[in-house]
Order: C-alpha cells, then sequence, then structure tokens
C-alpha cells in the first residue's frame, strides 16, 4: 500500500469512527476528528519529503510514488495515484485547510455528527482528486467532493441557504456535465495506431505526443477533436475555478455556507477547478491550449477586475471575501493562460496562498460573526478595541491579501505579473496590465472593510460586551497565519517544487 | 427436435411449476390459512430465482446457441442473466408487497402472486424470442395479467380508471403494433423470423412502416415518450406494488427485447432506426424531466423519473454495439436496486400513514432517519451521483453511445442529469433540510420490508466498486 492512499483511507476510517459513535457525544466527536486532521497533515509532510527524496533520485519523471491497480479493465479504468510538486503543494495545503476547519467547526451544536460526515466526505473527493493521476477515478473524486456541499449549505448554513445551496450544486453539476464530455472526448480521440484507449494522464500525455509528431508530417485532421474537447473541459473544471460569467454561484455558495465549509470550499475546493485546468485540459491538449487560450484570457482577465470591483461594492463580509475569491482564483487561470514556466508557477503559488487567506479571512468572518450576529460592516465599527487579537488577524489577512511584501500574496502576485509580462505581443501585454489593476482594487475593497469595521467609533452598544477568540479558535487562525508567513518569508522552497512539477506541463505546451 | 431441448427453458418451466403450485396451496390451504400461502409463494419463487441462480449456464450445456421450437425460442448466458435480473427485482417487489398482502390484500394475496408471475413468464418469453408471434405472446401475456393487478385495489376509484387507462392504450398499442407485424409479414417474404427479416428487409416503405409501428408498440410498452400519456396515472392509481414492478421489471424486459430485435432484425438498417431512436430518446429524457420537476405526488413523480430513466436506458439501444448491450443490462441491474429503494419507501410510508406527497415528507430524517438514508441514496443514486452505483452505470451507458461518436446525443443527456438532480434533490431537500409541520411519526417497517431495502442499499452501495460484474456482463454479451 502506497503512502498516497493514506489520503483517502484516513477520512474513510474517520468516517466509520464517527458513523459509530452516539451523535450526543460531541467532545468524543470532536477530538476523532481533530486527531484524524493531525494524521493527515503528518501524512501530507512525510509525503514531501519522501517527494523530495524520490525527485533527488530521478529529476524528469512526469509522476512520484506511482501506484496503480487494475479496476474496470474493460475501459482500461485504473486505480492510479502520483504525485508532482503541484500535487504536493495542493496536498499540504488541503491538509492545513482540513484540520483548521476541523477546529473552526467546534463551534457546530446542531447534528455535529452528520456535519462532520459530510465534512470528511468532502475532504475524501479533495484528497482523491490531488492524488488521482487516472482521469476516471479523478472525476469520481471530484463528484464526491461536490455533493456532499448540497447538505452542508442546505442544513447549517446561513441566509438564503435553500437557494444558494441547489443553485452551487446544479451549477457545478452543470460544470461537471461539460467535464465529462471532455474526458470521453480525451479517451476516445487520444489512441494513436496500436494503442488502446486510457484513462491514465501521463499515458494519455505520450499518446497525445505520439499523434502530434505523426500528423505535422501526414494529416493535421488528427487532432482536430482537441478543438471541441479543450473548450468543454476548459469550461468544466472553470466553473468551479469561478470564471466568468460562470462564477455566480460562488458568492450566494460562500455567503450562505458555514464557517469551515466556506473555508474548505472556497481555500481547497476551487482550487480542484484550477488544478484540473492545469493537469487536465492543458497538459492533454497543448495545441488547443496554445490555439484558444485567448478566449479564456479575456474571460478569466474580466473575473480578475470584475471580482474586484464587485467586491468593492458588497456590505456583507462574506460577500466581500467570495467576490475576493472570484477575482484571486480568476487569477490563478488567468496565469495559468499564459503558458509560460514563470507565470505557471505563479498561478499553483497563487493557488497555495489565496487557499490560506480565504481560509482565514472566513474563519474569522465566522468567528466575528458568531460574536456579533453579523456581517454588515455598515453595523460593525470599532472592533479593534474590542477584541484585539481577532482583529489584527483580519488585518494581517488584509494585508496579505493585496499583497504585502513578506506574506504569501506578494510572492504570488508578483510570480504571476512578471511571468505574464514576458510575453511579448500587445495582446498579452494589455491584458496582464489590465490585471494589474486588480491590485489596486484590492486594496481599495481591504481597506475599506479594515476601516469601517475594525477603528474609529463603536457602533453597536451591544458589541462592547463581547469576548475575543477562545483557544481553539486561537490555534486554528494562527496556524493558517504561520501558514502565510512561511509562504511569504521563505517561498523558494515551494516555489522550486512547484516550478518542477509546472515544467513538465510548460515543456509540452512550448513546443 | 429432441426432448432435451426443453431443458434449455428451464426458467420457464420452473415459474410454470411455481405459479402452478402457488394456485395449488391456495386452493387446500387458503381458505383457512393465508398466511401459509403467502410464505409457500414467497419460498417457492425465492427458490425458483436462487435455481435460476444456479442452473443453466448455457455454454455449461455444452450448446453455445441452442434452438428450441425451430428457432423460434432462442437462449445463450446474456438472456439467462436478464431473466435472473427479473427475478431478483420481481423477489424484492414481492418483499415490500408483503405487509399490504397481509393486510389490505389478505384476501387475494395469492392471485396477485400469480398473476404477477404470469406477467414474469409473459416478459421471459418476449426476452427469449426469435421469432415476432412469439414476441407478441409474450408481450400480451405481460400486459393482459398487469391490467388487472394495476386494478387490484377493487374499492379504489383512481385504481379502475389507472386499470382502465392502462388496458386501453395496451390494447391500442398491441393493434398498432400487431399491424406492423402484419406489413413486416408481407414484405419479408411470409417469414416472421427474426433472421429471415433481416435478409429480407431491404428498406421498402413499407417495412419502415412497419418498423415505425413496432416502435410504437414497444415504446408504449417502455413509456418512451410521446407514448407516454398513460403512465402517470397508472403509476398513481395503481397499488404502490405493482407501481414498481411496472416502472423496473416491465421496462427492463422491453428494453432487453428492443436490443435484441433491432440487433437481429433490423441490424443491417441502421440509418432507419438510428434517427428515430436519436429522437425519441431525447424528447423521452427532456420531457420526463421537465414534467417531474412539478410533481408533488411522489408516485406520479417516479412516474416521470423512469419516464427520463426509460430514455436513458434506451441509449444503450442507440449505441447498438456489444458495449452498448452490456452497458445497458448493467444499467437496468443497477436501475432495479435503486429504484425499488426508492418504491420501498415510498410503500413502507403508505402502508403506515397513508401519506404519499413530497410534502409530507419534510422532516422525514428527524423521525425516522434510516428512511430517510434510504430514500437518499436512492435520489443520488437515481441522479447518478458518485460514489453510488447510478453513477458507474450512468457513466457506462454514456461511454457506449460515445464510442458510437453521437456526441451530441451524450451532450444532451448529461446536461439532462443536471436537471434531473434539480428534481431528485427536492426529495432530499424536502427529508434533511425543511421544517415539518406535520412530521410522520416514527414507525417501524414490517421485517421483510426491512431486509429489502438493506439489500437494495447494498447494492446501491458496493455494485459499482465490484468491476467484475460489469466484466462478466460484458464477457457475455453479444
Amino acid at each position: 500500500m502506497n503512502i498516497l492512499s493514506l489520503f483517502v483511507i484516513i477520512p474513510l476510517i474517520m468516517m466509520a469512527v464517527i458513523f459509530c459513535i452516539n451523535g450526543e457525544n460531541k467532545k468524543l466527536i470532536r477530538s476523532v476528528m481533530t486527531i484524524g486532521g493531525v494524521a493527515l497533515l503528518a501524512v501530507s509532510v512525510i509525503t514531501t519529503i519522501e517527494y523530495f527524496k524520490e525527485h533527488g533520485a530521478d529529476p524528469t519523471a512526469a509522476f512520484y510514488l506511482q501506484e496503480q491497480f487494475m479496476w474496470y479493465e474493460r475501459f482500461n479504468i485504473r486505480y492510479a495515484v502520483g504525485i508532482d510538486g503541484v500535487s504536493v503543494a495542493m496536498l499540504l495545503l488541503s491538509s492545513i485547510i482540513v484540520l483548521t476547519g476541523a477546529i473552526i467547526s467546534y463551534a457546530i451544536e446542531n447534528k455535529a455528527k452528520e456535519y462532520y460526515l459530510w465534512f470528511l466526505m468532502l475532504s475524501v473527493g479533495v484528497y482523491g482528486f490531488f492524488i488521482s493521476i487516472d482521469l476516471f477515478t479523478m472525476f469520481i473524486f471530484y463528484e464526491v467532493a461536490l455533493i456532499p456541499m448540497y447538505l452542508l449549505i442546505g442544513l447549517w448554513g446561513s441566509g438564503k441557504k435553500e437557494y444558494s445551496a441547489m443553485k452551487l450544486t446544479l451549477m457545478l453539476m452543470g460544470g461537471s456535465a461539460f467535464l465529462m464530455m471532455g474526458i470521453f472526448g480525451i479517451y476516445f480521440n487520444s489512441v494513436p495506431e496500436g494503442c488502446d484507449p486510457t484513462f491514465k494522464l501521463d499515458e494519455i500525455a505520450a499518446h497525445v505526443t505520439m499523434l502530434r509528431q505523426n500528423s505535422s508530417d501526414v494529416d493535421t485532421s488528427l487532432i482536430d477533436w482537441e478543438y471541441i474537447f479543450f473548450p468543454l473541459t476548459f469550461i468544466g473544471f472553470g466553473v468551479l475555478g469561478a470564471m466568468f460569467p460562470f462564477h455566480t454561484w460562488s458568492p450566494d455558495g460562500h455567503a450562505s455556507a458555514p464557517t469551515a465549509v466556506s473555508m474548505l470550499h472556497a481555500g481547497v475546493l476551487m482550487k480542484l477547478g484550477g488544478y484540473g485546468c492545469f493537469r487536465v485540459a492543458m497538459y492533454l491538449m497543448p495545441d488547443a491550449a496554445n490555439d484558444l487560450a485567448w478566449i479564456f484570457i479575456i474571460l478569466t482577465g474580466i473575473s480578475v477586475v470584475y471580482g474586484a470591483f464587485s467586491a468593492c461594492v458588497q456590505t456583507d463580509l462574506k460577500y466581500i471575501n467570495a467576490y475576493s475569491s472570484v477575482s484571486h482564483c480568476g487569477l490563478v487561470l488567468f496565469a495559468l493562460l499564459m503558458m509560460n514556466k514563470t507565470a505557471m508557477t505563479g498561478a499553483i503559488l497563487q493557488m497555495v496562498s489565496h487557499g490560506l487567506m480565504t481560509a482565514l479571512f472566513f474563519a474569522l468572518i465566522g468567528i466575528i460573526y458568531g460574536k456579533t450576529h453579523t456581517r454588515d460592516i455598515r453595523e460593525m465599527g470599532g472592533l479593534m478595541k474590542i477584541i484585539p487579537v481577532l482583529s489584527v488577524c483580519y488585518v494581517i489577512a488584509g494585508l496579505a491579501s493585496l499583497g504585502l511584501p513578506g506574506l504569501s500574496g506578494f510572492v504570488a502576485e508578483m510570480t504571476i505579473f512578471v511571468g505574464a509580462f514576458q510575453n511579448a505581443d500587445t495582446f498579452h501585454r494589455v491584458f496582464v496590465i489590465f490585471g494589474c489593476t486588480s491590485i489596486v482594487i484590492t486594496a481599495v475593497y481591504i481597506l475599506r472593510v479594515v476601516g469601517k469595521m475594525l477603528f474609529g467609533p463603536i457602533q453597536n452598544e451591544h458589541h462592547k460586551d463581547i469576548t475575543d477568540a477562545n483557544l481553539y479558535e486561537k490555534i486554528a487562525v494562527f496556524t493558517l497565519i504561520a501558514a502565510i508567513a512561511a509562504v511569504g518569508i521563505r517561498p523558494l522552497e515551494l516555489s522550486d517544487m512547484i516550478k518542477d512539477g509546472v515544467n513538465v506541463i510548460s515543456t509540452i505546451l512550448a513546443k | 427436435m429432441d426432448y432435451t431441448n426443453f431443458l434449455f427453458m428451464n426458467h420457464e418451466i420452473s415459474l410454470v411449476v411455481v405459479m402452478v403450485l402457488v394456485l395449488l396451496t391456495d386452493l387446500i390451504f387458503g381458505d383457512k390459512n393465508k398466511k401459509l400461502c403467502q410464505y409457500a409463494a414467497l419460498g417457492l419463487f425465492l427458490a425458483h430465482t436462487v435455481l435460476g441462480l444456479y442452473l443453466g449456464h448455457i455454454s455449461d450445456m455444452g450448446n453455445s446457441s441452442p434452438e428450441v421450437f425451430a428457432d423460434m425460442y432462442i437462449t445463450s448466458d446474456m438472456h439467462i442473466l436478464v431473466k435472473n435480473i427479473l427475478n431478483i427485482g420481481t423477489f424484492l417487489v414481492f418483499m415490500f408487497a408483503f405487509r399490504w398482502n397481509t393486510t389490505e390484500n389478505k384476501e387475494h394475496s395469492s392471485e396477485f402472486y400469480f398473476l404477477t408471475l404470469s406477467t414474469l413468464l409473459g416478459m421471459y418469453l418476449m426476452v427469449s424470442s426469435g421469432h415476432f408471434l412469439l414476441f407478441y405472446i409474450g408481450l400480451e401475456t405481460a400486459s393482459i395479467p398487469l391490467a388487472t393487478l394495476v386494478a387490484f385495489n377493487k374499492k379504489q376509484k383512481e385504481s379502475a380508471e389507472a386499470a382502465a387507462k392502462y388496458v386501453l392504450t395496451a390494447a391500442f398499442s398491441s393493434g398498432v403494433m400487431l399491424f406492423g407485424i402484419s406489413m413486416l409479414y408481407v414484405s419479408c417474404n411470409g417469414s416472421l423470423y427474426f433472421n429471415d427479416i433481416l435478409e429480407a428487409f431491404d428498406k421498402q416503405p413499407l417495412q419502415i412502416m412497419a418498423f415505425a409501428c413496432f416502435i410504437a408498440g414497444i415504446g408504449f410498452k417502455l413509456s418512451l415518450v410521446p407514448f407516454h400519456s398513460w403512465t402517470a396515472d397508472t403509476y398513481q392509481g395503481a397499488p404502490t406494488a405493482v407501481t414498481a414492478y411496472l416502472s423496473v421489471i416491465s421496462k427492463g424486459a422491453a428494453a432487453f427485447a428492443l436490443f435484441c430485435i433491432i440487433g437481429k432484425a433490423f441490424a443491417y438498417a441502421p440509418e432507419v432506426w438510428k434517427n428515430i431512436l436519436w429522437w425519441l430518446i431525447v424528447i423521452t429524457i427532456t420531457i420526463g424531466n421537465l414534467f417531474a420537476i412539478r410533481q408533488t405526488n411522489m408516485k406520479r413523480f417516479m412516474a416521470f423519473s423512469s419516464i427520463s430513466q426509460a430514455g436513458y436506458i434506451m441509449l444503450g439501444v442507440a449505441a447498438g454495439s456489444a458495449l452498448g448491450m452490456s452497458s445497458l443490462v448493467y444499467y437496468v441491474l443497477i436501475y432495479l436496486f435503486t429504484n425499488l429503494a426508492a418504491f420501498g419507501v415510498i410503500s413502507s410510508i403508505e402502508n403506515e400513514t397513508g401519506k404519499l406527497n413530497r410534502d409530507d415528507y419534510d422532516g422525514l430524517y428527524e423521525t425516522n432517519p434510516k428512511l430517510a438514508l434510504v430514500m437518499m441514496l436512492a435520489m443520488f443514486s437515481l441522479g447518478g451521483i458518485p460514489p453510488f452505483a447510478g453513477c458507474f452505470s450512468k457513466l457506462f451507458i454514456f461511454i457506449s453511445v460515445f464510442e458510437q461518436k453521437e456526441y451530441l446525443l451524450v451532450f444532451i443527456a448529461l446536461l439532462n442529469t443536471v436537471i434531473s438532480l434539480y428534481y431528485y434533490l427536492l426529495v432530499v431537500k424536502a427529508m434533511f433540510i425543511k421544517d415539518p409541520k406535520n412530521p410522520i411519526a416514527t414507525f417501524k417497517s414490517d421485517n421483510m420490508t426491512r431486509v429489502g431495502l438493506i439489500i437494495c442499499t447494498i447494492c446501491m452501495i458496493v455494485l459499482g466498486f465490484i468491476s467484475g460484474l460489469y466484466q462478466y456482463i460484458e464477457s457475455i454479451s453479444f
């Protein structure tokens, strides 16, 4: 048994254990969650070390720590796992957020057992997606991650939760319908003569390379399928990556979801979109990716700026952060489409950095909302005097988000824009400058919230009695801040690791 | 032909024996001990099911494609498997009907078993036919007792109305089909053997007309749009056990029979049926889905959901390949467990409280968590959510169509799964999220229903992961 399978097995065991515990015994359930979360974090650290060992031995392989079992032989469907630098980064990110999310969820009182069961199913899907290198199992895990959202938002959410849950589920499932088409298209068309169709990523990539070599001198129509299925796949994942105009589920969904679910969803689940675009759409259909990138550069460019502007006019804290997620996740896709090693590395860094930041934001918003019972920034003020610890943490999150050097946001955005500007043609340059404006707008909406909510006179007399964060909330928040600072202060190790993973794909794209 | 050939018909023969024994036990013990008759019927049918699973692998009998009655009756491992699937489904229906048969329907329980088994016999013949006449006889044997079954709640007006609708449309569609068969007879050199038709089919207008009539007739059995108008009323009025039987067993048998006939008799003229099927599938799935959204009565809801599911089953026919056949049979198998689980929950709630509306299910999770969980699994599986079995069967049937390069058809079907997910989620929402005004009180369902639901639940969760099952079906499909 490979260490990677533990990422799926541990949550499953936790589900089984929690299933057997009486729902009234919340303490026991919480401790199972915490122990499991720590175990997952430990496993991802061990995986990172193992990855570096294997990578040192053979720096050219596409995937490390591979393992596979044949599942459905007729279709060549395998349970195949493997990682590269990018997935290691994603696994670390997921583990941090699952652990902190589990700790933040201590506040859930109503049906805690069911809540944690669905929460764990969500993490099974997320982990499974990042470790799979077989398209079919990847898709299965992807959908496993989506469906718990419906009940998590619908049952434990707030506001217009039923509407948001349905909207989110249907839009994401619509996306996965597109995605399914794309996957079938890749499966059936990436078959050079004498080969069997396969779902395994590296085999498909090898097949596509063979097709490209053969087609250059004989018949170019052989690769036409890419032009049909690349947009389908990219849109399919793009829906989850909140690409304009398919982003509308995201603000409603995030605003209605319970705290930990918002954290996990914005922090990790939305990254599935970017990761999928990178790993499936661009890796397996490089020709179409090069030729059709301009369409999606326009769309994601709009997400970046439009999301930031929308965040400026919102008054609900969760909506502000949800729109800021649209903007930042748009930037991930935007940078990926720049097809250049530096920008793509920046994109993955941005995934990690945004995942941590947004999780921190949602955690803080959830804690503050639990105390003030309002998320409207017009009704809050002067919180810095009442709850200084939380307020300082909020300022740190805000500064990371607007790209203060020394925190993770700066590293990511800097890499993205430096890389993106290397594309010398006018179209790319214009859009890079257009995208850059989002940095300024981000500063506007972050500082607006900080100014209104944390400083100034105390708006509401009732807020004077509220207490600062308790111990477990502090643990969760400080863990996230530590991670953000770590990425910001020592970005080189992380970015080198990511670069090794990106390298494989950016070479294919550059051909 | 030598008499040992009858042994190839072991399913039919053993079923007839069971039927006769059911009648005899009712005759002898029926006045004193109805319960004994019930257990006898269930036990006998269970024995028949188990026997069917163990006996009769054709390949073991040393003859890969035996002919009985001069090729009128065909059988193979695949046919046997389909019959076994129908057996299992019927047995589950019996389990869910047990409570109804011991209370409301106590007087006529043996008739219920006998009539259901005779429709099953008809379906066996339909599935195994190699000649249009045998197919027609099978179809009628399956339809006419069903009309009686639909009318089984004699004191209910809806039941009578449902039966009237069913019997009228059934008669009409049989007429249309018979008309089509007679045209085939004229235009294909006076033979109704599938093999002869295959040779003689040269796309004369009369033959195409005949094919259209045939599709109309079988479309009625499968409740494909536009031959579906009887479905909702009949499903609603019939006793829930019969509705479950109609929606699963009857559909599965008809779909497999259609696949065999298209593959055998019309194989050389795909351009004739591909287009017809394409449009039938698209409108069946879409209209079934759109109407299901508006239903509030659970039985009507399941009726429209099963219409759209029939569209998905037909995708396997549209693929028309060996892969299509294995995906179709696999789909029917999974659909059987899933749909019967849903009907099991519906019938146990109906038996306990008489409630049938979706609003009545509000807050079911608070009072009856286990039933709500089973229902949720069934809904997710019907909607094709992994990791439940329904997802795998859907994906495989899509793969089989995609292989034929019918991209648009797959895409429409995929988008429709999103619509279908909406109304399946409405049920989940009612049970889990909504605040109940008038919740269903906590109750214990009877043991038979429980065992049935447990079987269905295990199958829904586990079957998708067992790749051997699909591999086996694939290895015997043709």
